[in-house]
Formats: C-alpha cells, sequence, structure tokens
C-alpha cells in the first residue's frame, strides 16, 4: 500500500466506491489508483497522455487508454461508468468546464481532486511576495504543468454554477491527514465526490 | 551482420488438409495446404502460443533467416525472437501464410484439381473470416487449443480482431496494430486504383496469365507504386527524398529525375518480380470485404462483445491509411462493453509501414503487455 501512503487521496477515492463497479480514472499516470481499486474488485480504465505513463501502466497491467483529455471524453457512451475520477490534474487542464460536464455525462457520479490554493502556507507565501510551493504544490512557477489556480470555495461557487451536486467532501493537510475545521484555510488538498443535477 | 537475438536459422513446414475448405462465398478446395513456421517451444500444457497474421504482402516467414539463405530475413524479425518484445524463449510463435496466398499456402498459382491447371482467376474470393477457419485448423494440427495472443498489423490486425469475434474461447490475448474495424471508402478506391492497374495489363489474361507463361508485371508495379505511398507519410517521404535530383537530371523529360521516382520505381520492380497478381487481386478484396460488425447489426460493440480475449490496440500517429481515428473505434467499442484493453498511439514518422518498424518507444509497449500474457 505505498502508494496510499503517497497518494493520501487515493484512500479517500477508494472508500467512495464499491466493489463490482466500473471507473475511469482520467489522468491514469502508472495506473497506481487503478491497481489499488482493482484489488478492492473494481473495473478500471484509465486516460493517459503522456507516453511513459502509458507504458508503466501497460507494465503494471492496468487497462490504459492513450489520449488527450482537452480533447474531452467523445468516445465514451453516456452513463459508461460509475466514477470518473480526475485526481490532482483539474488544475493542469484549460477547458475546466467541458471537462467536467463531460465526466459527468460518461460517469453516475464523478470525483474530483486538486491541491487548495488557499491553504495557509500558500497564503503566506503570497503574503511573502513569493508564488507558492509546497507537498500539493511542488513546481517552480516556471515549470508548474498547472495553468488553473483556485480555491475550495472558487470551485465550489462553480460547481453551483454549473448545477453540480457535491455530495461529499474530505480535506487533507500536507502530511495526508484529514481536516476537520477551517478546511479551505487548513486544507492542502481538496477530494470531492460530485454529481449531476437532481 | 548477424543479429545476436534473432531466432537464427529456421524452416518453412507445410500442412495438407484432406478435407473440402468451403468459403464464404461458396467455392470449395477439395483439399488445401498451408505453409507456416514456428518459433520457440510449445510448453506442454499448450498454453504458450502464438499466432502471428500477416498483411497484404507477408507472408509466414516472420523471424529469422534460412540457412541457404542468410539474408531472407523474416518481415517482423525485429519484433520477435529470443528477448524480443515477442520472446521466444516464453512464446511458441506460429506464423502461415493465408490461403489465396502466393508463398506455398494454397492459392491462385496452385493447381485445380478439376482441370489441371493453376486456379488464376477461379481461386475462390477469400475473406478474413476464411482465414480464420483456416488458422483454427492449423492450430488444431498443432494442438493448441487456445492461443495466448493472435498478433498482427495492418490486415493482420484485422484477423486478429475476427478471430476475437469468431472464435471468442480460443483467443486469451488480441495484439490489434495499425488496423480499421472496416475499411473507408477511400481506402476502398485506393485498393480498386491497384487492381484496375492489374487487370487492364494486357498481360493479365483475365487472370490466366500462367497458360501463357507470362506476369502483368506493369500492373502489379503500379499497384505496389501506389501502395507505397499510402503507406508512407508525406513528412517521411519529404525528408527522405525532398525534391532530391538524380545525378545529370534536368533533362527535361520524362525520365526519372526525383529521387522518390527512383524509390517507388525500385519498390514497384521489386514487388512485381516475386508478387503474384492475382494474390494481390485477393488480399485488396479481403480488405474491402472486412466488416466484422456487419453481423451483428452494423454494431462493432455488439460483435466485440462475443469476445473474451484482452486487447492491445496500437495506432501509429502518421499513419492516414489506417489512423489513430479508426484505432480508436476499435477501442471505444471495447470500452463501451466495459472489456479489458490498452490504447498507444506511437509517435512515428513512418506511417502505416511504422509498425513493421523497429521504434523503441512501440516495441517497449508491445513487450510490457506481453510481459503480462500468462502462458
Amino acid at each position: 500500500m505505498s502508494h496510499a501512503i503517497k497518494r493520501p487521496d487515493f484512500a479517500v477515492i477508494a472508500g467512495w466506491m464499491k466493489p463490482g463497479e466500473s471507473v475511469l480514472d482520467l489522468g491514469c499516470g502508472a495506473g497506481e489508483l487503478l491497481l489499488l481499486l482493482a484489488e478492492r474488485g473494481l473495473r478500471g480504465w484509465g486516460i493517459e497522455r503522456d507516453p511513459g505513463h502509458v507504458l508503466a501502466a501497460i507494465e503494471n497491467g492496468v487497462n490504459v487508454i492513450q489520449s488527450d483529455l482537452e480533447e474531452g471524453l467523445a468516445g465514451f457512451e453516456n452513463d459508461a461508468f460509475d466514477h470518473v475520477v480526475l485526481s490532482r490534474t483539474l488544475q493542469t487542464m484549460r477547458h475546466t468546464q467541458q471537462i467536467l460536464a463531460e465526466m459527468l455525462r460518461v460517469g453516475r457520479e464523478a470525483v474530483v481532486s486538486f491541491p487548495n490554493f488557499a491553504y495557509w502556507k500558500n497564503r503566506l507565501a503570497i503574503l511573502n511576495g513569493r508564488m507558492p510551493v509546497s507537498e500539493d504544490l511542488p513546481y517552480q512557477w516556471y515549470d508548474t504543468p498547472n495553468v488553473r489556480f483556485f480555491t475550495m470555495l472558487d470551485f465550489e461557487s462553480l460547481c453551483k454554477e454549473m448545477g453540480i451536486v457535491i455530495r461529499e467532501r474530505q480535506v487533507l493537510d500536507e502530511k495526508g491527514l484529514l481536516v476537520t475545521e477551517e478546511h479551505n484555510f487548513l486544507g492542502s488538498l481538496a477530494v470531492y465526490r460530485i454529481g449531476r443535477p437532481r | 551482420m548477424e543479429d545476436k537475438r534473432s531466432i537464427g536459422p529456421v524452416e518453412a513446414r507445410r500442412v495438407v488438409f484432406d478435407e473440402p475448405f468451403v468459403f464464404a462465398a461458396g467455392k470449395a478446395l477439395p483439399q488445401w495446404e498451408l505453409v507456416y513456421e514456428t518459433y520457440g517451444t510449445l510448453n506442454a500444457a499448450r498454453t504458450n502460443a502464438i499466432l502471428v497474421c500477416h498483411a497484404l504482402s507477408g507472408h509466414h516467414h516472420v523471424a529469422g533467416w534460412y540457412a541457404d539463405n542468410p539474408k531472407n530475413l523474416g518481415w517482423w524479425d525485429n519484433m520477435i525472437g529470443p528477448g524480443k518484445p515477442i520472446d521466444t524463449e516464453r512464446f511458441f510463435v506460429v506464423g502461415v501464410n493465408n490461403l489465396g496466398g502466393c508463398h506455398g499456402s494454397t492459392g491462385p498459382a496452385s493447381l485445380d484439381p478439376a482441370t489441371g491447371e493453376p486456379w488464376g482467376a477461379d481461386f475462390p474470393v477469400v475473406t478474413v473470416p476464411d482465414w480464420v477457419r483456416a488458422q483454427a485448423r492449423l492450430a488444431d494440427h498443432l494442438g493448441i487449443e487456445q492461443w495466448a495472443a493472435v498478433v498482427g498489423g495492418s490486415l493482420g490486425g484485422m484477423q486478429a480482431l475476427q478471430w476475437t469475434i469468431d472464435l471468442p474461447e480460443r483467443v486469451r490475448h488480441a495484439l490489434v496494430i495499425a488496423a480499421a474495424p472496416k475499411l473507408t471508402a477511400e481506402n476502398i478506391a485506393f485498393n480498386d486504383v491497384a487492381r484496375q492497374a492489374i487487370i487492364t495489363d494486357p498481360d493479365f489474361h483475365g487472370g490466366h496469365f500462367y497458360r501463357y507463361d507470362t506476369r502483368p508485371q506493369r500492373g502489379l508495379r503500379l499497384a505496389r507504386m501506389l501502395g507505397h505511398i499510402t503507406y508512407l507519410s508525406d513528412d517521411q517521404m519529404a525528408e527522405k527524398f525532398g525534391r532530391k535530383r538524380r545525378s545529370g537530371a534536368g533533362s527535361y523529360s520524362f525520365d526519372v529525375e526525383f529521387e522518390v521516382e527512383s524509390y517507388l520505381h525500385y519498390q514497384g520492380d521489386k514487388f512485381a518480380g516475386i508478387f503474384d497478381a492475382n494474390t494481390y487481386l485477393l488480399m485488396t478484396r479481403a480488405l474491402d470485404y472486412f466488416d466484422p460488425a456487419a453481423p451483428y447489426g452494423d454494431d462493432l460493440a455488439a460483435a466485440l462483445a462475443r469476445a473474451q480475449a484482452g486487447f492491445l490496440v496500437i495506432s501509429f500517429s502518421t499513419d492516414w491509411r489506417f489512423s489513430p481515428a479508426r484505432s480508436r473505434e476499435i477501442v471505444n467499442a471495447l470500452v463501451k462493453n466495459q472489456q479489458p484493453v490498452s490504447y498507444a498511439e506511437i509517435a512515428s514518422q513512418h506511417g502505416h509501414d511504422s509498425f513493421l518498424m523497429a521504434d523503441s518507444y512501440y516495441h517497449a509497449v508491445v513487450a510490457a503487455y506481453m510481459a503480462n500474457v500468462e502462458t
């Protein structure tokens, strides 16, 4: 379970899923989450753009489809999956609203995790006149893959605007421990379970 | 130059089936033969066998070389051998020349027992499902109940796909490379021009040129030149030939002046010298007719729902004859059915021919997938 320690959000995500369900993992990397979910009896497919990651995922024996998320999920049917996951990837995508809508088209529900820009250490860095670098934002400003910088409050207001229902939320600090209060201040990584408008 | 990791010297074998083979088109062969090669060792449980299906101009000589002709290297020797992506130290690999071929299996140049003459144009039109049934009889002959994998590129990939639909319990994995679920109109059109080049050659004699001890070389040459253009990419041609002239060019004539012309002529001549025109017609027709979804209400997912195999689908970025989008159709149908599939789109300069090239990433992907194929 070494990857669960490295990626504390995986444990949260896996906790929201049941054996026998199907999952599509967007930006699946080497397939660590899919492996974890396979251990728990889920059937999974991953989408990944990076050739090195695709190769690693095939080595890991997970189902991986090489494709660019920015081009959407057009090849997939409505309601094709029980869950669609986008972990630590939304902030790297330009077409934010499109991908959220697409996730909720092909999945009955979706899970999104992202670094919270409003985490207190990030706020402190900005106050001190520098762009934040942390466990969950581990890049320098000039080499970051992140193109969207947003906070939990920002995300929640976008969901409201799009009519997306937030079903559950778990917030983690830099150590991967659950945050129970002042989420937008103390939370370094946010994990949301979202669904279509009722 | 000996490749240390080649399987080394190999021999072709022949199996005679003393039974009729009835084609989808209705015609039958009273008896028929397949020429094949095998590499590696079939394990005691007979669970490590891999079938390699060949494309339009391919054959059974997939890997290694012949003791009496070391230069004659198998067409996929870079992929198949000891320690190679399809590892002959783990797998027992079978290459076969398809029915209708011109490399030793029963085909248009074989004698029709009814007339004592070569079949020629009277050889039955053969389809991909026909090939699958013939290959299954070869599997029976070799004592292989189930293939660990069926592998092929282009028309070979189409056979792999057809295997998973027609004989699902006999295929554990399918590697479908640079293929498509069916041809587009444009693709059929290319094939038709190639066929017309052959059929309108005065030396074709309605397909019975053997009687006249001649061959429609000009037609075959044109067919191959056209084919080659479609198998390469524009970028690759620009890089390889550009507008380079041959020495002494500039004569304002229609002689060969550009390097690309010289290359195409060479390829056309080489092919026309060895390939059978009737086989070329049959193979391109099999491509045209290939449509595994047709019996399932034109629903590819419904057709593939029968499959029990795990799939690896591979396409190449510069392949415009069988573009990545066509491979994605296969992938999307499999995902719709929630079937196991991985898909890689390889960035490659070599167009459709990329599937034959030793690209390190492409080979790593195949090796990674094969490493997880249980024997």
